[in-house]
């Protein structure tokens, strides 16, 4: 049977003609993107303000009195809330997600794009509701983004009125954004692609973003299931998590209920969500590397397996978490073991990044900076990992510092990193002109060094056993005068990087107006999203008929070849298969 | 704890059965030319779709079982009176789920009457279902058990509460598949023949799915 391509006969790819159905509610799949993007990235510049804010607090405690102590708390809650949530998974998923699957996966759009549309209005419907909660009474939660009971919901606690609701509230509308955004994004994989285009054809950044998907969809319940019985304790005061408690010299209506459930529930989702962003960025990276150095990704089959063996081994370490909270001993080395083992995979593709630059025709552009540069962070916040993945070493430095500077550099700096990273990368193909590179090249390296300033005194900090959540220290003993002098230090640093953030938001807007044009592959890449018919593409991605492929994504550099690059359209040449070198791969 | 353990281990366990099944050992730099793979599953993309959910949905459910089973240990449970309405409901949503299964079978059939027939009949009974469980609701509050009287009522009314939920989406699929089939079928092309096949499918699908899901949470409610 002839074969029909499944879009190529879709009735249903109606054009659309009006500036809202382009716009506004559009259900294509990169309009989607780039709202979902700046809406992310919007309220991620909220959360970067939030920590300047504090930053000032801790590192000048007399001079500036811009955030009083509760304030101080609801700052740091809203920072970790918004940058993990909303922020980065938002824009991986939602963003890069909805962007990059249906064109490297050679599909005119997702397969639901009814849906899709209804993921970002509803993804922004959960930000208004978070962002709400500044404007009310008692102002938004001060719980700590893990929002751990029962102080989340006690008298004392900052927000604990209209606040703490807000939060669940906004959470729960958030989880059901992603579950109708996460459908479209595994469907789309699993049945849209391309003819030729097979699971092992996908480019890692797809790997990546897809597996990411599947954990987000299994591990959010969880957050919702937590979610709602804590509303629930709040509003209706059942006693899901809720102890007998006295506060403030009362006894509460509360009683029986475990808190450490919640910590389960919550880390159940909370280790996850740690490979739901960085899975998405380890693709991400490992295209861009490849890209750059003009060179096939080193083990490409492990690269997969070791990201499905991550998101399958994600599942069983939560408890690392929990160390503190007080466990069964045998318990503690079961979570230690699981999270020693996930460094294997992890480590696995590290070796294999650095091996795909060895040799290679290294072309250090803005991408490439930054992807190297994650290389450094990654590396650096993985180590520490390894430190607080023991139990005996984790327990003197849980409260301290160190934690601060470990998942900054795994989880804040190592994705935004790629996030620019991605950004520069893709940005030719979404506006179809070139940003200005020295403006970008500055950008890197004022934020790699200025976020290392930042980071790296913290775990010295951590060691000498600084605690953090702490909104000031004040004179004591066991913390020397020396501390002070760093933290100002730190906060010098991070307003640097504060403000260097806006050279990129520069860049971008100059380059949307004068930037140079692009042309469809500046890069010289393979995958299928640089051979579009038209740059940016337009509504349906491929013109009449849609790409085929014929070949994996990363041939650059073939040895007899005339360019260095053989996109993934390219039909096999006859006569070149059999005499081809494949070198040290077979 | 076991079952979030036993939970893990399934997840763990279909992934490797997908890897087995995807057979990911294969070697792309060595492969040129077109390989033939029409989507990973032989099924339409809203039937991969559903699946997909319904993983989303175990997970949901799954978590709260499991939360209910660990908080149902700890001494302050006092387990309510499981009223006799509720086999009664349970009743309904067999037959409403058996409904859906014929009108599947007679839209196959091209079997234009059965399909009005069983359609509608799934939706009613589903909607007394529904109604069942509210009264069931009404009966618990009239004796005395309140959401904030015992994790165990808090409990009941979450569970049926979400699952009741979950059959209103449902429901919201059903009125949109009896729309298309009241209305416009007889004069309609092929294609959306096959359309409303599709439809009445994944609505018949859904439904056997959170009967299997309300039978586990009945059973749970009752051993406790």
């Amino acid at each position: 049977m002839a074969y029909v391509a499944i879009a190529d006969s879709d009735p249903h790819m109606h054009d659309p003609d009006t500036f809202i159905t382009k716009y506004i509610w559009s259900q294509d799949h990169k309009v989607i993107a780039v709202q979902y993007s700046i809406t992310a990235i919007l309220v991620g510049v909220v959360a970067l303000t939030l920590s300047v804010l504090f930053r000032l607090q801790l590192g000048f405690p007399d001079t500036f009195s811009l955030v009083q102590p509760n304030e101080y708390y609801q700052y740091v809650t809203m920072h970790g809330m918004i940058m993990v949530i909303y922020l980065l998974t938002a824009l991986f998923l939602g963003g890069f997600g909805n962007y990059l699957i249906p064109l490297m996966c050679g599909a005119r759009d997702m397969v639901f794009p009814y849906m899709n549309m209804l993921s970002y209005w509803v993804y922004l419907l959960s930000v208004i509701i978070l962002l709400a909660s500044f404007f009310i009474p008692g102002g938004p939660t001060g719980a700590g983004w893990t929002l751990y009971p029962p102080q989340a919901i006690s008298p004392g606690t900052p927000g604990i009125d209209g606040g703490i609701v807000l939060m669940m509230l906004s959470l729960a509308v958030f989880i059901v954004a992603f579950t109708m955004g996460g459908l479209n994004y595994v469907t789309t994989v699993l049945q849209a692609r391309t003819r030729g285009m097979t699971l092992m054809r996908m480019p890692l950044a797809v790997w990546g973003i897809f597996v990411a998907t599947i954990l987000g969809l299994l591990a959010f319940p969880a957050l919702l299931v937590a979610a709602i019985m804590m509303l629930l304790d709040r509003v209706l005061g059942t006693s899901f998590f809720m102890p007998e408690m006295l506060s403030r010299g009362e006894i509460l209506d509360y009683g029986g209920g475990s808190p450490i459930l919640f910590q389960h529930l919550f880390w159940f989702f909370g280790h996850p969500e740690v490979y739901i962003v960085a899975l998405p960025a380890f693709g991400i990276v490992s295209d861009v590397l490849s890209v750059h150095a003009r060179k096939n990704i080193f083990g490409y089959r492990m690269m997969v397996w070791a990201i499905v063996a991550i998101g399958a081994l994600s599942f069983v370490v939560w408890a690392h978490h929990m160390y503190v909270s007080g466990m069964n001993p045998y318990f503690g080395f079961f979570f230690a073991t699981t999270t020693l083992i996930i460094a294997v995979p992890t480590a696995l593709k590290v070796y294999n990044w650095i091996l795909t630059l060895w040799r290679g025709d290294i072309h250090l552009r803005v991408p490439m900076l930054f992807a190297i540069g994650f290389l450094f962070t990654f590396i650096h916040g993985g180590l520490t990992g390894l430190f607080l993945g023991n139990v005996t070493v984790d327990l003197p430095l849980s409260d301290t510092y160190f934690v601060v500077g470990h998942f900054h550099m795994v989880m804040g700096v190592s994705p935004v990193l790629v996030v620019f990273a991605a950004i520069y990368h893709w940005f030719p193909k979404i506006t179809g002109r070139m940003f200005h590179e020295g403006l970008g090249k500055v950008h890197f390296w004022l934020t790699l060094i200025g976020t290392y300033s930042i980071y790296l005194p913290m775990h010295y900090l951590g060691i000498l056993g600084v605690p953090r959540r702490y909104f000031a220290y004040g004179d004591t003993e066991f913390i020397p005068e020396s501390v002070q002098t760093m933290n100002a230090g730190i906060t010098v640093a991070a307003l640097i990087v504060a403000a260097v953030q806006i050279l990129f938001f520069i860049n971008v807007i100059w380059s949307l107006w004068k930037g140079p044009k692009s042309g469809p592959n500046p890069w010289k890449a393979n995958t299928l999203e640089w051979l579009t018919p038209d740059t940016p593409p337009k509504h349906g991605n491929w013109g009449p008929r849609l790409p085929e492929v014929h070949r994996w994504p990363y041939d650059y550099s073939v040895p007899g070849e005339k360019e260095d690059f053989i996109p993934q359209t390219e039909p096999p040449r006859a006569g070149v298969i059999a005499g081809r070198d494949h070198g040290a791969h077979d | 704890m076991n079952i979030s353990l036993l939970f893990a281990l399934l997840a763990g366990a279909i992934l490797v059965w997908w890897l087995l099944v995807r057979r990911l050992q294969t070697k792309p730099w060595l492969e040129q030319g077109i390989i033939e793979e029409q989507g990973a599953v032989d099924a339409p993309a809203p039937r991969v779709g559903l699946w997909v959910f319904l993983a989303v949905v175990t997970s949901l459910f799954g978590l709260f079982a499991m939360v209910y089973t660990m908080r149902s240990e700890f001494p302050d449970w006092r387990s309510l009176p499981d009223p006799s309405l509720l086999w009664v409901n349970t009743g309904l949503l067999i037959l409403g789920s058996i409904a859906l299964q014929l009108a599947r079978g007679a839209a196959a059939r091209d079997d234009l009457a059965g399909l009005k027939r069983n359609l509608t009949a799934g939706g009613v009974l589903t909607i007394a279902f529904l109604v069942g469980q509210l009264i069931a609701w009404r009966q618990l509050t009239t004796a005395g058990y309140y959401m904030a009287t015992n994790p165990a009522d808090a409990f009941f009314y979450i569970l049926t509460g979400l699952h009741g939920l979950h059959m209103l989406g449902g429901l919201w699929f059903w009125g949109r598949a009896s729309l298309t089939v009241w209305k416009g079928l007889e004069k309609s092309t092929m294609t959306e023949v096959s359309g409303v096949r599709l439809r009445v499918q994944l609505c018949s699908v859904y439904w056997h799915y959170l009967l299997l899901i309300w039978l586990v949470l009945f059973s749970l409610l009752l051993s406790t």
